[in-house]
């Protein structure tokens, strides 16, 4: 994109929180489920019904804006935002307009290459969900040409987070990074499932572009309908191409919100700026204003886990990871504590990341059985780091072990020292099997000293052969080696 | 049987907690009575006759089994803006009319759980929106002390059931008046408790920050019995208030020695006329007689009561109103698409005032409206709950009008904003979350009125002084008697 322009995208981002009771009432806070079976009549908006607020769900909210630095004001509230919808019950949303739960904080995120960059956020607040909307009778299912349509409010009243960015980033991947990063940070804090193809997390982009060096924003456009990472990256790139397409070729950009069109891979207009909703934001009368007592904004600071930056950190500085491989345990938190705790028990963690990422993960998607559920405990997994870097067994070794492992075999070590396992770095014993091999093979070695250096691949396996895999390779190699050239 | 439906509710609960009557003896008798006399009163939209004798079997049951109950067979009028399960629950409204409600309302579910038996869902204004219950969409209530008048509104259903006989004790609901002035204008007391005392869950909201359940009764130790039983923490509504029930029963009391009343100086009764400056000048005489101190005090902003009221609780229904759209339950008229449905229901739905109240409320919340509408009215409401603060430093209670005129004729106030002066007295205690309660005071005969109509007093405490107020009610009925004065109309009561 060397067109002299460059793009500015901030984020935001819709996130169902993982709570057991919705964030009113005490309906079952589940995915899927028979439809408007997960109802009662605060969630149907019956006529006199009234919310009451999900502590879990404030808590979560405070937690994730502890976890990017954001600051939680003393006092907070819940507004109404007003307009119809029939998937809405109560035609109006609870939500907060002006006094979020969090405000400011700052999400650090990595590029593939291992550059941090960082991006600031506008706020956090919390609201409710909506039912979802099935139109029946169309052809795409699209709500032009139905002829009625189903709904099902088991989503209604489910606990949303929205999460505003500020305009900090300055390409696709960029956002996408920050998405990531977004993710796994609420997986670690164990606050969402964060599943974009189950809904949810939902995120909408603002995308503008400017001459490069200019500091005033160019006219932005909002995005919805991406339904992936991947689509967030298309249809971001899509956009500012379009946008620089328009600028340079003398048009203007509307201020609107477009849609993205997975299919053909570009945005087209869904409304304009004019056509947005007066939304009639009111304090909710229903609820009471939120004081988060300062003590319980301790405690839940206190309580934060280890982020996933600081363990991207841990991983590349501290351990020696790149920053594929800590990037890949990262974005499998089942994984990764698998793997602290293999670190934890003594493994040397470079080899243990070989380990996990490698023929372990292989193991597991061979069999379909998570690494975390397998027969190979993290103690088993460091036991086998251990022996390899002890050169008590070699890499071959290992690799049966850690198969027998799988299959339930249980402590390499033990498997080692009762099997006579141990790989034999003791050159006498090593000399021996080279003097049989060498007596034994009387024609190569003659062609090896006629100069077919290509068959000391052969001696040496025959060595090896005869130590039944036990002896060290390189002490071998080094021993044929010698002894051919006496 | 017959003479016991027009006895008290405590009296009742103690025939039957003793087993002198039984709940369905009382039960019976009230339903024949209400059959005799619906036609000429109007009070109830549903007469749950199946319901309400089910209920009295079972505390009879109850009774036997040994538990003595508070309200122990007492008959109760539900105002048809709350919910009781399997019931119908109209609030007055088209768009409601054939609502079947699937849970019951927490101050519903107490009374009944304390031995009440529903008689039936009294007529309201719509969504409780009026002063006159005029504004039901469902059914004409008429007056129990002359049938050519209103019985107030909106708990007009609530009040004309209880001054009729129809029921013991009546659930009203009050945001700027509609429990007091009913009560005023039936003769019987009507209690507004503190905002949050009660719970709302269940009762279908006007205008949530100002909606407060209080009874409707004949005697003020009924009162204190339907608050006592209701009154309390509800899980289930986030503005009940969350500390320990405070009952009144022993609260009541037979003199005001001690007692300083304040007396609002920008009140002035002369403006009522003669008649009524003359009966709250003696009811004010009344109390000092009992031992009270009599103190003016002022309530320089209660004047912008009306105006702030009429700011903040359109402003709250536009938003509470606006899920009755025909896509799950209540009325729905087909139109070619989701938004044509949506106007035709609400077109066909709603009456006149409760549209206007909609659009006065959304036009305040609108942008570019809103701060110079309901922020401004919200500041004016703190500071009228100021001015009862500082008011409440020189006195204990506040007398005053519970309102500005007795009954008036059916159609008499046909211009919105006259019909919006009934609450004028009643509004700023509602505003600032007081609770407050009519009591009667004297009789009136209107002019060009045929029969003398009750006239109310209106009291107020502070915030929770719930003991206080029924405290001096009761004293101050037991001293003056007005109620008993005069029974409700025979042609009317024994048609």
């Amino acid at each position: 994109m060397s067109t002299g322009y460059e793009a500015v995208i901030g984020i935001e981002c819709h996130v169902e929180l993982k709570t057991a009771t919705k964030m009113f009432c005490g309906c079952a806070n589940v995915f899927g489920g028979e439809p408007n079976t997960k109802v009662c009549p605060v969630c149907l908006g019956m006529p006199g019904a009234l919310p009451v607020p999900n502590e879990a769900a404030l808590e979560a909210i405070v937690t994730t804006g502890l976890a990017f630095g954001s600051e939680i004001p003393a006092f907070s509230k819940f507004d109404r935002k007003n307009y119809f919808y029939p998937d809405m019950p109560k035609d109006y949303q609870i939500s907060q307009y002006d006094t979020p739960l969090t405000q400011g904080g700052t999400v650090t995120y990595w590029l593939e290459d291992g550059t941090h960059k960082s991006c600031r956020l506008t706020r956090i607040h919390l609201e409710e969900d909506t039912g979802k909307s099935s139109h029946a009778g169309s052809e795409d299912g699209r709500i032009a040409g139905s002829s009625y349509t189903l709904i099902d409010f088991n989503r209604a009243g489910v606990p949303l987070m929205e999460c505003v960015s500020e305009p900090d980033l300055r390409s696709a991947q960029e956002a996408v990074a920050f998405l990531e990063a977004l993710r796994r940070t609420l997986l670690t804090l164990g606050v969402s499932d964060v599943k974009m193809e189950e809904g949810s997390l939902r995120c909408d982009a603002n995308v503008s572009v400017r001459p490069i060096g200019a500091t005033e924003y160019g006219t932005k456009t909002e995005i919805k309908n991406m339904n992936s990472f991947r689509s967030v990256e298309r249809a971001i790139e899509s956009e500012i191409e379009r946008q620089i397409e328009t600028l340079t070729s003398g048009g203007r950009i509307v201020q609107e919100t477009r849609g993205w069109d997975e299919f053909n891979g570009v945005t087209h207009s869904m409304r304009s700026k004019e056509e947005a909703h007066d939304y009639r934001y009111f304090p909710d009368p229903d609820l009471v204003p939120l004081a988060i007592p300062r003590e319980d904004v301790a405690r839940m600071k206190a309580a934060l886990p280890e982020l996933p930056w600081r363990r991207y950190e841990r991983y590349t500085a501290e351990y020696g990871l790149g920053s594929k491989q800590a990037t890949q345990l990262l974005d499998n938190l089942a994984l990764a504590s698998y793997y602290d705790r293999v670190v934890a028990c003594g493994g040397n963690p470079q080899r243990a990341s070989n380990f996990v990422l490698g023929d372990l993960s292989r193991l597991a998607n061979e069999h379909g059985v998570a690494v975390a559920d397998s027969k190979v405990s993290p103690e088993h997994l460091s036991e086998l780091v251990a022996l390899v870097e002890s050169k008590m067994v070699n890499s071959k070794i290992a690799k049966e072990l850690l198969e027998r492992a799988w299959e339930g075999g249980g402590s390499p070590a033990a498997i080692v020292a009762s099997e006579g396992l141990a790989q034999t770095s003791d050159p006498a014993a090593i000399e021996r099997f080279v003097d049989e091999v060498l007596a034994a093979n009387g024609t190569v070695v003659a062609d090896y000293k006629a100069g077919k250096e290509n068959v000391l691949g052969f001696l040496v396996g025959q060595v090896m052969k005869a130590s039944r895999g036990k002896a060290d390779p390189a002490l071998v190699n080094e021993l044929v080696k010698k002894k051919l050239s006496t | 049987m017959d003479e016991l439906i027009e006895r008290s509710g405590a009296h009742i609960a103690a025939e039957v907690n003793t087993g002198r009557a039984s709940a369905s003896e009382v039960v019976d008798a009230t339903l024949s009575h209400v059959d005799a006399v619906e036609p000429a009163i109007g009070a109830y939209l549903t007469v749950l006759h199946d319901a309400a004798r089910a209920h009295a079997a079972r505390v009879d049951e109850r009774v036997r089994a040994g538990e003595r109950l508070a309200l122990a067979g007492v008959p109760i009028a539900v105002k048809d803006n709350m919910c009781l399960t399997a019931s119908r629950t109209t609030c007055g409204s088209k768009i409601l009319e054939h609502w079947i409600a699937p849970y019951t309302a927490t101050a519903v579910a107490r009374l009944l759980d304390a031995g009440a038996i529903p008689i039936g869902k009294a007529n309201c204004d719509e969504f409780a929106m009026g002063s006159s219950c005029e504004n039901s969409a469902l059914g004409v209530t008429r007056n129990p002390y002359d049938p050519s008048r209103v019985p107030g509104g909106s708990s007009g259903g609530s009040a004309a059931a209880v001054a009729a006989y129809e029921a013991a004790i009546g659930l009203g609901s009050d945001t700027g008046g509609s429990i007091r002035e009913p009560g005023a204008f039936c003769n019987l007391i009507g209690f507004k408790p503190t905002y949050g005392r009660v719970s709302r869950y269940g009762l279908i909201a006007f205008a949530s920050s100002l909606d407060q359940i209080g009874p409707l009764s004949r005697t003020v130790e009924d009162a204190a019995l339907a608050y006592d039983a209701m009154c309390g923490f509800d899980p289930m509504d986030a503005t009940s208030l969350d500390r320990t029930p405070e009952p009144t029963a022993d609260a009541l009391r037979e003199d005001l020695r001690g007692v300083r009343v304040g007396i609002v100086r920008e009140f002035d009764t002369k403006a009522l006329g003669t008649d009524l400056d003359a009966v709250y000048a003696k009811a004010y005489r009344d109390l000092e007689a009992l031992g009270a101190e009599i103190v003016e005090v002022s309530l320089p902003t209660a004047a912008y009561g009306l105006a702030t009221y009429y700011l903040i609780a359109p402003a709250e229904c536009s938003s509470n109103l606006a899920r009755f759209d025909g896509v799950r339950y209540g009325l729905r008229v087909d139109g070619g698409d989701v938004r044509a449905m949506y106007d035709a229901t609400r077109a066909a739905g709603f009456g006149p005032e409760v549209k206007r109240r909609i659009l006065i409320g959304t036009y305040a919340l609108s942008s570019g409206y809103y701060d110079a509408y309901y922020v401004r009215a919200q500041k004016a409401r703190t500071l009228i709950a100021r001015d009862f603060e500082a008011a409440f430093a020189g006195c204990d209670l506040i007398a005053c009008p519970a309102a500005s005129c007795a009954a008036f004729p059916f159609a008499a106030k046909s211009d919105p904003y006259s019909m919006y002066l009934m609450d004028y007295y009643t509004i700023p205690m509602s505003l600032a979350g007081l609770p407050a309660l009519s009591v009667p005071c004297g009789w009136v005969t209107p002019e060009g009125g045929e029969f003398p109509m009750p006239i109310g007093l209106q009291l107020c405490a502070p915030l929770f002084g719930e003991r206080q107020l029924l405290g001096a009610a009761h004293a101050y009925e037991r001293a003056t008697q007005h109620a008993l004065a005069r029974k409700p109309l025979p042609a009317q009561v024994r048609a």
